[in-house]
C-alpha cells in the first residue's frame, strides 16, 4: 500500500511539474507586454522598463521560469495586475462559492445518477432502462449555460422560488447562500448525472453477471437481497472514481455556470481575468485547479485501492 | 444504381445496414443530416438574410412570418440559426480533423515507440488535469478570440483524449502476430504504423471522432457565450444565446431555440457515436 501510494505521488508531482511548465511558457507566448498592460495607455517607455525590471521581466526566460517556480513552491502565486492583491488572496476569496457549488452539484449528480444507474441495470432492456438511459443521454448533451438560463427564467423569474443570480449579501447567513446555489447546483447536477448513471449501470451489469451473484441466486436468496447486499456494494467501488473525478472537474469546470448565475467563484474570476488579460491570475487559477484535480484523483485512487486489493497489485 | 452498389456484400452498405439496425441511430443520423444540409445550403434555405435588421419587428414571438421569432434587432432567429450552424458545425468539424490527426500521430508513437510512451502520456495527463473549458479559455486568451483560434484551442484540449484511445489500441494491435511478422521482415516502423497499425485502430478513432465533434459543438457554444470565442457579430448558436440572454425575460425564444439546436446536434452525434461503438466493439455489444 505504501509503495502504491509513493508511486502515485511521484506521478502526481511529474504531472504538476508539467502543468506548471506548460502554463508558464504558454502564457509567455501571449501577445502584449504584461508591464505595458499593467500601466495602461498613458505609460511611458521608461515607466514600462522600470516595471519590467521590478517584476524581473527583463531577465532571460529560463531564469524567470526558475524564479517563478521558486515562488510557487513557497506558496506565492504572484500579484494580480488588476485586483491590486496577491493571486492567492484573490483565489482564496473566491474559493467558497466554488467549493460549495462543486460539493452540492456532485451530491445532486450522485443522488440522481446512482439510483438511475441501478434501476437501469436491474430492469435492463425494459422501458425504464430505455427511458433512464435516454434521459441521461439528453442530459449529457445540454449546454449547462443554456439550461441555467432556462432554469433562471422558470424558477427565478416566473415562479420566484429562487434568487436570479449572485451569492447573497457579503454577510449573508449560510442558508441564504445555499438558496443561491440551488439552481446552479441543480443545473450542474443534472448535466453531470449522465456519466454517473451510465457508469453505475455498466458497473452493476458487470457485477450482476459474476459467479457469486449466480451462487447467491441459486441459494434461493430474494432478488432484493442479491441486489442490495451482494451486488450494490461491489458495483459502487468503480462508481466512487467517477463521482470523485466529477467533483474534481467541477472545481474549475463550472466556469460557464458560475458566469450565468453571477456566482463570485473561481470560474468567474478566471473569466474576468481572461477578458482583462490578467495573466498572473489565470496562471495561478490553472495551477490551483490542476493541483486540486490531481489531489482528488490521488484520494480517489487510494480509496479505490483500500476497497479493492487487486488495484494495489496492478 | 448499378448492381455493385446494390449487392448486400458491398461493405459500405453492410456497414450502414448494421449501424441503422438501431432505430435511434437512424433517427439521429437523419436529424444531423438535416442540420448539416441546412447549414451547407443556408443562403438557399434560410427564409431571411441572417443580418437583415427590422427594428419594427424586434423581439417578436414565433409567427407565420418568423417561425422561431425575432431577436433584439428584429433579425429572423431561424435564419440566424441556419447560418449559425455553419460556424458551430464548421468549427466542430475542424476540431475533429485537427485533434484526430495530431492525437492519432502521438497516440501511435506512444503506443509503438517505447521510448516516447512515458513522455507523451505524462504530457497528456498534465493537459487532462485541467477541465476542458478552463484549458480552452486559457488558450483562447493567449491566441486571441477568432474562429481559427477556437479551433486550435479546442483541438489542443481534445487531442490528449485521442492520444489515450489510440495508444491503448496501438498497444494491443502491435502485439499481434502480423505486426510481429512485418517487423521480422524488416518493414520500416513508419510503414508498420501506417499500414498495419493505423488501419486496425481506425474503429476506435472513428468512434472518438463523433464524441469529440459533440464535445466541440458544446464547448464552442460555451466559449462564445463567455465572450472568449468567436467574435459576437458572427452568428453561432453560442453567440446567439449570449447576445439574447439579456432579453430572455420578455422573449425566451431568443435563447430557447439556438440552445435546442446545440442539444439536437450534440445528441445526434453522441447517439451515432454510441451506435458505432456498439457495432464495432463486440465486448460492449454484449453488455448493452
Amino acid at each position: 500500500m505504501v509503495r502504491f501510494f509513493l508511486r502515485r505521488l511521484a506521478g502526481l508531482l511529474i504531472v504538476m511539474a508539467l502543468v506548471a511548465t506548460m502554463v508558464f511558457f504558454l502564457t509567455r507566448l501571449a501577445p502584449g507586454d504584461p508591464a505595458a498592460l499593467m500601466l495602461g495607455d498613458q505609460a511611458t517607455v521608461e515607466d514600462i522598463a522600470k516595471l519590467r525590471a521590478t517584476y524581473g521581466l527583463d531577465k532571460p526566460l529560463l531564469v524567470q521560469f526558475g524564479l517563478w517556480v521558486k515562488e510557487i513552491l513557497s506558496g506565492n502565486l504572484g500579484q494580480s495586475i488588476f485586483l491590486q492583491r496577491p493571486v492567492t488572496q484573490a483565489l482564496g476569496e473566491r474559493a467558497e462559492p466554488t467549493f460549495f457549488l462543486a460539493l452540492f452539484s456532485v451530491s445532486i449528480a450522485a443522488l440522481i445518477g446512482i439510483p438511475a444507474g441501478i434501476a437501469s441495470a436491474v430492469w435492463r432492456g425494459r422501458w425504464l432502462d430505455q427511458a433512464l438511459s435516454g434521459l441521461a443521454m439528453v442530459a449529457a448533451n445540454i449546454p449547462s449555460f443554456w439550461l441555467g438560463l432556462i432554469f433562471i427564467q422558470l424558477f427565478a423569474v416566473k415562479l420566484g422560488w429562487f434568487p436570479v443570480a449572485g451569492y447573497g449579501d457579503p454577510g449573508a447567513p449560510f442558508l441564504v447562500r445555499l438558496q443561491h446555489l440551488v439552481l446552479p447546483a441543480s443545473v450542474l447536477g443534472i448535466v453531470n448525472s449522465a456519466l454517473i448513471t451510465r457508469f453505475t449501470r455498466a458497473s452493476m451489469l458487470d457485477i450482476l453477471s459474476e459467479d457469486f451473484i449466480r451462487t447467491a441466486r441459486s441459494k434461493g436468496l430474494a432478488e432484493r437481497v442479491v441486489i442490495w447486499r451482494h451486488a450494490f456494494g461491489n458495483a459502487l467501488i468503480p462508481v466512487i472514481t467517477v463521482v470523485g473525478l466529477t467533483a474534481a472537474l467541477l472545481v474549475g469546470g463550472a466556469i460557464v455556470t458560475e458566469t450565468v448565475f453571477g456566482l463570485p467563484g473561481i470560474g468567474n474570476l478566471v473569466v474576468s481575468a481572461v477578458l482583462r488579460r490578467d495573466y498572473p491570475v489565470i496562471q495561478g487559477a490553472l495551477i490551483v485547479v490542476a493541483a486540486v484535480y490531481v489531489l482528488i484523483n490521488l484520494a480517489v485512487d487510494l480509496i479505490y485501492a483500500l476497497a479493492d486489493p487487486r488495484v494495489r497489485a496492478g | 444504381m448499378d448492381a455493385v452498389t446494390m449487392s448486400p456484400s458491398n461493405p459500405v452498405r453492410l456497414f450502414l445496414k448494421r449501424l441503422f439496425r438501431r432505430k435511434l441511430v437512424l433517427m439521429a443520423t437523419i436529424v444531423l443530416g438535416v442540420i448539416v444540409l441546412a447549414a451547407l445550403l443556408a443562403p438557399w434555405v434560410a427564409p431571411f438574410k441572417p443580418d437583415a435588421m427590422r427594428m419594427a419587428r424586434r423581439l417578436k414571438p414565433p409567427s407565420d412570418v418568423n417561425w422561431l421569432g425575432t431577436d433584439e434587432f428584429g433579425r429572423d432567429i431561424l435564419s440566424r440559426m441556419i447560418f449559425g450552424g455553419r460556424a458551430s458545425l464548421g468549427i466542430g468539424a475542424a476540431v475533429v480533423m485537427l485533434s484526430m490527426s495530431v492525437g492519432t500521430l502521438f497516440g501511435l508513437l506512444a503506443g509503438y515507440v517505447k521510448g516516447l510512451d512515458a513522455l507523451i502520456m505524462r504530457l497528456a495527463d498534465a493537459m487532462m488535469a485541467l477541465p476542458d473549458i478552463l484549458l480552452a479559455i486559457f488558450l483562447v486568451a493567449i491566441l486571441g478570440p477568432s474562429a481559427g483560434n477556437v479551433v486550435l484551442a479546442l483541438s489542443i484540449v481534445y487531442a490528449p483524449r485521442v492520444v489515450r484511445v489510440v495508444r491503448a489500441s496501438t498497444l494491443v494491435v502491435s502485439e499481434l502476430p502480423f505486426v510481429e511478422a512485418a517487423r521480422a521482415l524488416g518493414v520500416s516502423t513508419f510503414r508498420i504504423l501506417r499500414v498495419h497499425v493505423l488501419l486496425n485502430v481506425a474503429s476506435p478513432i472513428l468512434v472518438q471522432a463523433t464524441f469529440i465533434f459533440a464535445y466541440a459543438v458544446l464547448a464552442e457554444a460555451g466559449l462564445s457565450f463567455l465572450g472568449a470565442g468567436v467574435p459576437p457579430e458572427v452568428p453561432t448558436w453560442g453567440t446567439m444565446i449570449a447576445s439574447g440572454q439579456q432579453y430572455a425575460d420578455d422573449a425566451f425564444w431568443v435563447v430557447l431555440f439556438p440552445g435546442l439546436a446545440i442539444v439536437l446536434a450534440a445528441l445526434s452525434l453522441q447517439l451515432i457515436g454510441d451506435g458505432l461503438r456498439d457495432m464495432l466493439d463486440p465486448k460492449l455489444r454484449k453488455a448493452l
